[in-house]
């Protein structure tokens, strides 16, 4: 019990350093930069395919309980509240936490292991600032980026679907996707993102930066960034929706 | 007491732990600057402590520790990075970033560190490059070199701050002959020229006689044995007395 506390106050401790050592220069920015190509870019391909299939399954889930009751217009709407309001976030979070989160790890704790960190500090440079904050922040970022990707992916794949079917065309099912869709529930579940960004660099640096053992410690950092990571991401997703039902009433729908 | 003008590296009754092990037990020795230290002994007994210890990677858990005029185990992270900046280390497994190629590795820090013009920073690192026999190799990838080019490779980032205190944890373990014999010269041109003060940890007792001034011998977190070669080789401790025999 006592080593459970120890360890959320370290990663707390851990967090807010972070934050902190963001507002301090030097700034790292060539650091961030690679990070954000890294991180974000190299993430578009598995979000738009993920994105993709999710819109589409959607779309043939929805219409087939729609159609029972004659309400088939309404699949256009369905689609975009579901994928921006909660899908789009929480996917994109859940698939970042296990690319982002274990290469983050990984990389990490091989810097530890092979004492190149030890070597980045004997040349006097703060190895903090220069490897976990640059993460840090090009998670945060990242993730609202990749989200929006994600929700356009799903809209279109559910296009394509409900064409496939109705034959609708691509002007009647955006004027239909948008009509109810608001921006107080379009930019808050996107923001959230952000929360979870923060997350995932922040775990996932902590365990690869304070790994302590050799070869092995690797593998583990990088597993247990991603549990860690995919649980928090969760559990705070319930917070957050909480926090924007109280904030933006009218997008509890 | 605290050291006069001439101490490169202080050490005073340091003590190191990790967990119930005890690695180094109130070591104490002096290195004067321009002087050559070699530390020796067998494999685990906190030689790369030692050295870990004097740019503080590491912290003693008891005992004082100064480089110069400071002491350096009660300073603050910018105090220390001034310290650190008269320090070069080339460690154990080069510890290269992998990330870079060999030209980036040794521009980094004079990049960061120096106000330095590209030129310059390109013709420093072409020069140490050439000096430790890696010119050809300026975009190779840390991944692709030799584990002795490895080696040269970290000692090339090493010097490249022209560092006043050398540490170097066995700069020649796993070198050829003729290579490893380049190397000495190296540094033993670094010490001549340059009065660099040089910490080396070595097992290579030909190379460590022709570059070391003076030798420290540890063995099960004792300083066994500290003095010239003659005096190491007289003492009564039989580890120190094998360990510096040419006759191994
Ligand atoms: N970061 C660390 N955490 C725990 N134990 C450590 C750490 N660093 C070193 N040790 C332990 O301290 C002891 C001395 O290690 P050190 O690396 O100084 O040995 P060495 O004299 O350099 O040996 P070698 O000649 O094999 O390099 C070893 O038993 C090692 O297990
Ligand atoms: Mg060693």
């Amino acid at each position: 019990m006592t080593n459970a506390i120890e360890f959320v106050g370290d990663v707390s401790v851990f967090s807010l350093r972070a934050i902190a050592d963001l507002f301090r220069p030097p700034f790292e920015a060539e650091q961030f930069w690679i990070q954000l190509a890294e991180i974000g870019s190299r993430s578009v391909p598995l979000i738009v395919a993920s994105g993709f299939a999710l819109g589409a399954v959607m779309t043939l889930h929805t219409r087939s309980t729609l159609v029972t009751f004659g309400a088939t217009a309404e699949i256009p709407t369905v689609q975009s509240l579901g994928f921006f309001i909660e899908i789009g976030p929480l996917v994109a979070g859940l698939l970042m936490a296990g690319r982002v989160g274990s290469g983050i790890g990984a990389v990490l704790a091989n810097l530890r292991v092979t004492e190149q960190i030890d070597a980045i500090e004997s040349l006097s440079i703060d190895s903090f600032k220069f490897l976990v904050v640059p993460r840090v922040l090009a998670c945060v970022i990242a993730l609202p980026l990749l989200t929006l990707i994600m929700d356009f992916s799903g809209l279109v794949a559910g296009f394509v679907a409900e064409y496939a079917a109705s034959g609708i065309s691509w002007h009647l099912y955006i004027e239909r996707a948008f009509a109810s869709l608001d921006w107080a529930n379009f930019v808050p579940p996107t923001l959230k993102t952000a929360v979870f960004g923060f997350i995932i660099g922040a775990v996932s640096s902590y365990f690869g930066y304070t790994t302590s053992e050799g070869a092995q410690g690797v593998g583990k950092a990088a597993t247990n960034s991603v549990v860690l990571c995919s649980l928090l991401i969760i559990v705070s997703d319930v917070v957050l929706v909480q926090c924007i039902a109280v904030a933006f009433p009218r997008t509890a729908l | 007491m605290n050291p006069d003008d001439s101490t490169a590296v202080f050490f005073q009754s340091v003590s190191k732990s990790f967990g119930a092990k005890e690695v180094l037990h109130e070591v104490s020795f002096n290195v004067a600057a321009g002087e050559a230290l070699c530390i020796l002994g067998r494999s685990g007994t906190g030689k790369s402590v030692t050295l870990k210890l004097i740019i503080a990677l590491l912290r003693p858990d008891a005992g004082k520790i100064w480089i110069e005029q400071d002491e350096i185990t009660t300073l603050k992270t910018e105090e220390l990075s001034r310290v650190r900046r008269k320090i070069g280390f080339l460690f154990q497994d080069a510890a290269l970033f992998d990330s870079f190629t060999l030209y980036e590795n040794l521009s980094l820090p004079l990049a960061r560190l120096t106000s330095k013009s590209q030129e310059e920073i390109d013709s420093m690192v072409v020069k140490v490059l050439r000096e430790v026999g890696l010119a050809a190799d300026k975009k190779t990838m840390p991944s692709q070199l030799s584990g002795g080019m490895r080696k040269r490779a970290g000692l090339a980032r090493a010097l490249v701050l022209e560092p006043k205190i050398l540490l170097a944890d066995e700069p020649v373990s796993g070198l050829d002959r003729i290579t490893a014999s380049e190397i000495d010269e190296l540094l033993l041109q670094q010490k001549t020229e340059r009065q660099t003060t040089l910490i080396m940890v070595t097992h290579d007792v030909h190379g460590a006689r022709r570059v070391g001034d003076r030798f420290v011998v540890f063995d099960h977190g004792h300083l066994v044995a500290y003095g010239t070669a003659a005096e190491v080789e007289s003492s009564d401790n039989e580890t120190a007395r094998q360990l510096i025999s040419l006759s191994s």
